[in-house]
């Protein structure tokens, strides 16, 4: 068994050290990996609620995270960093503060929390990895759960569609908030990069397998995002000051049943696939016509 | 120090705004601030005030309201805030955070009564309710007592011997809403008692997970920890109460105070404004030659119960008057008080709930309270004042 060294020995500074608990194949994993990547020296704060990301860290003395990390309670993420973000500004400090969080704390219980943070605006990056369950407590569903998802909670499938959390997060009109894929990098760390560059309230969604929860292969998680963005149930695109959209990859024509099909967690007996095609043909149509009418500027960053 | 003539709600906040401002040489101030009846002048007072390096924070609630706190305390800031009731209900879950996190947040606690039923007045039940949680719990009897209190909370709490929140209660209405005429200290009294706030564990860049997962065996040390520190505080709050006489050139509140207990063979035990009632009480027995005292509780978390004990001296009759209810036990001051007397199976230590959810505590009550405890051989179940007699 791989053991974390203890926390006076932490000089390799990485982001996520290796020696953690995490499953084989979970998004949050890459997703930490690459944030590492993203920002290079930057040190973040990471502000962690109650969910895997939490538990990866780790039992004391030991920390899978080689930056400081705060364990918060559920749904209090987005104010901790709050705290955490005011008082460096009171002190001139140009340190990033960050929120690390699953769907649960993000969708539901925090979202109040998140809500007003990003109403004030507070000086705040929100990661939130989404892996559409709370995965944490063994696979229960949340409002992050796709239509026709089996899980401990829902064993005959989910019957309600997936909250829209980007839509809810834009209406705030906040700085920044993109969709994150762990099958495309260069637009991965590129959105990182612009959320750092920017401050207040940035908002980061990444659709995040989770092999336990999706009954999939660890081996396929990445291609898994990657069927899911060509398939157009989970869309790539940007938002800038709440008002001006950047779709950065389309569907291809390639049919949600290929996205179902490599896991085992969709009730496709059950589902009818023309009428969830209808429904993602809708949303990209909604996506399309608001990229048309509020196009992103060159200002706002590059392609 | 200026005389003014000020609310209870107005002492504590002014006292709340020049310890933040006191921290401007440090890291500054944080206070995490969500409005409720009777507590909502205490936020609207900080919300107003021109801080030169803090920042009150308008959150969306009363758990975020301890979650900016947490955060900002973390970060190495002096923190505070201020709740009530069914808000401090809210909060519990990181009340015991800050408690568990070792925090010297200061919360002024306006106690009022849980609902439902719906009831704005003043009950003892909401701050209780965090007797178990860490924070050190002090309760007031003045405007005075509420100006002192509040400091002499940020210079205990902040105390590394100590390291613990600490949260000073009011009546609801009673202190809050009342006008009395106060010495208010000046910033420079204020930065002279109050050292630059420093939290030792704060992130300063280490890569460790604070508040993360802890195996048993580390969790009854971390425990047992918080219970050293507990019994430190008496101690320490001894000397914080000497430090405060040099800066102030006046004597706050301690532990208790006590009022004509050294002959006393009957004993009334009382904390905030229902203490005040009594001492009056006390002295129209004295008047009358009976041998009367009583105990003003302060300090409720630690529980000191060798002062307590002590205090109590020779008494045969101990009565608590207790505004708040355990269900199913009784006061929460009696098992207390009854607890530190363990020690003296001879004494009668009885429980009166009287003032429960903010009803009038009158000196005639408190007398029938004396007659009944002077007619006493035996003690009975808690005694309820406002329920007729079987």
């Amino acid at each position: 068994m791989t053991t974390l060294a203890p926390l006076d020995q932490d000089a390799c500074g990485h982001i996520l050290r290796p020696g953690n608990t995490n499953c084989a194949g979970c998004g949050m994993s890459i997703g930490l990996q690459w944030l590492q990547q993203a920002l290079g020296e930057v040190r973040p704060t990471m502000c962690i609620p109650a969910c895997c990301g939490i538990v990866a860290a780790g039992a004391f003395p030991t920390s899978a995270y080689g930056v400081p990390t705060l364990a918060t309670t559920f749904a209090s993420a987005a104010a901790v960093a709050t705290g955490v973000s005011a008082v460096r500004r009171l002190n001139d400090e140009d340190a990033l503060t960050m929120v690390w969080a699953g769907d649960g704390g993000t969708y539901d219980i925090g979202l109040a929390t998140i809500s007003a943070a990003a109403e004030r605006n507070e000086d705040v990056l929100y990661f939130c990895y989404d892996n559409e369950i709370y995965g944490n407590t063994g696979g229960q569903r949340s409002s992050a759960t796709p239509q026709g998802v089996k899980t401990s909670t829902t064993p005959q499938g989910k019957t309600e569609q997936k909250k829209d959390i980007m839509e809810i997060l834009v209406a705030h009109r906040i700085p920044y908030a993109a969709t994150l894929s762990v099958a495309h990098r260069e637009d991965f760390l590129r959105k990182v990069r612009t959320a750092h560059r920017l401050r207040g309230f940035r908002f980061l969604l990444m659709l995040s397998p989770c092999p336990t929860g999706w009954k999939s292969e660890p081996a396929e998680s990445v291609e898994l995002i990657r069927i899911a963005t060509q398939c157009g149930v989970y869309a790539l695109y940007e938002v800038f000051d709440g008002r001006r959209y950047r779709i950065n990859a389309r569907p291809d024509g390639t049919p949600l049943e290929r996205y179902m099909s490599t896991q085992r967690r969709y009730r496709t007996d059950l589902l009818d696939l023309d009428l969830l095609t209808a429904l993602v043909n809708e949303k990209w149509a909604y996506l399309e016509a608001l990229e048309r009418a509020f196009p992103a500027r060159v200002e706002d960053g590059e392609r | 120090m200026a005389r003014a003539l000020v609310t209870g709600n107005h002492a504590a906040a002014h006292a709340l705004a020049l310890a933040g401002e006191a921290n401007h040489v440090a890291r500054g101030t944080i206070c995490g601030a969500y409005p409720i009846t009777p507590q909502t002048e205490i936020i609207e007072f900080l919300r107003a005030f021109n801080f030169s390096k803090g920042r009150v924070v308008p959150v969306e609630s009363e758990h975020s309201a301890m979650a900016v706190c947490i955060g900002a305390a973390l970060a190495g800031a002096r923190t505070f805030t201020a709740s009530s009731s069914n808000g401090l209900a809210y909060m519990t879950e990181n009340v015991f955070s800050a408690g568990y996190f070792r925090l010297p947040i200061v919360m002024v606690g306006v106690n009022r009564t849980l609902g439902p039923p719906w009831n704005i007045w003043v009950d003892q039940g909401d701050t209780l309710m965090m007797r178990d949680a860490a924070w050190l719990q002090f309760y007031c009897d003045s405007h005075q007592d509420l100006v002192d209190t509040v400091l002499l909370a940020f210079r205990v709490s902040e105390d590394p011997r100590v390291l613990l929140p600490a949260l000073v209660a009011q009546d609801g209405f009673l202190l809050s809403h009342t006008q009395m005429a106060v010495d208010l200290p000046t910033l420079e009294q204020v930065a002279a008692f109050l050292p630059p706030c420093h939290v030792p564990h704060r992130i300063n860049g280490q890569g460790k997970t604070i508040g993360g997962m802890t195996w048993p065996h580390d969790t009854e040390h971390h425990r047992h920890e918080i219970q050293l520190a507990m019994e430190r505080v008496p101690a320490v709050l001894a000397e914080a109460v000497d430090e405060f006489v040099r800066v102030f050139g006046r004597r706050p509140a301690g532990v208790i105070t006590t009022e004509q207990t050294e002959d006393a063979e009957t004993i009334l035990v009382a904390c905030n404004t229902m203490a005040r009632t009594a001492q009056r009480v006390v002295q129209e027995r004295r008047a009358r030659g009976e041998r009367v005292g009583m105990v003003r509780a302060k300090l409720f978390r630690p529980f000191a119960r060798e002062v307590y004990t002590t205090a109590c001296g020779h008494a045969q009759r101990i009565g608590v008057l207790d505004r708040n209810h355990s269900p199913g036990s009784g006061g929460i001051f009696w098992q207390e008080i009854a607890l530190s007397l363990r020690c003296r199976p001879e004494v009668l230590v009885q429980d009166y709930l009287v003032g429960l959810g903010g009803g009038d505590v009158t000196p005639e009550m408190i007398h029938e309270i004396v007659d009944d405890l002077q007619g006493r051989t035996t003690a009975s179940p808690p005694v309820w004042k406002e329920l007729p007699v079987a």
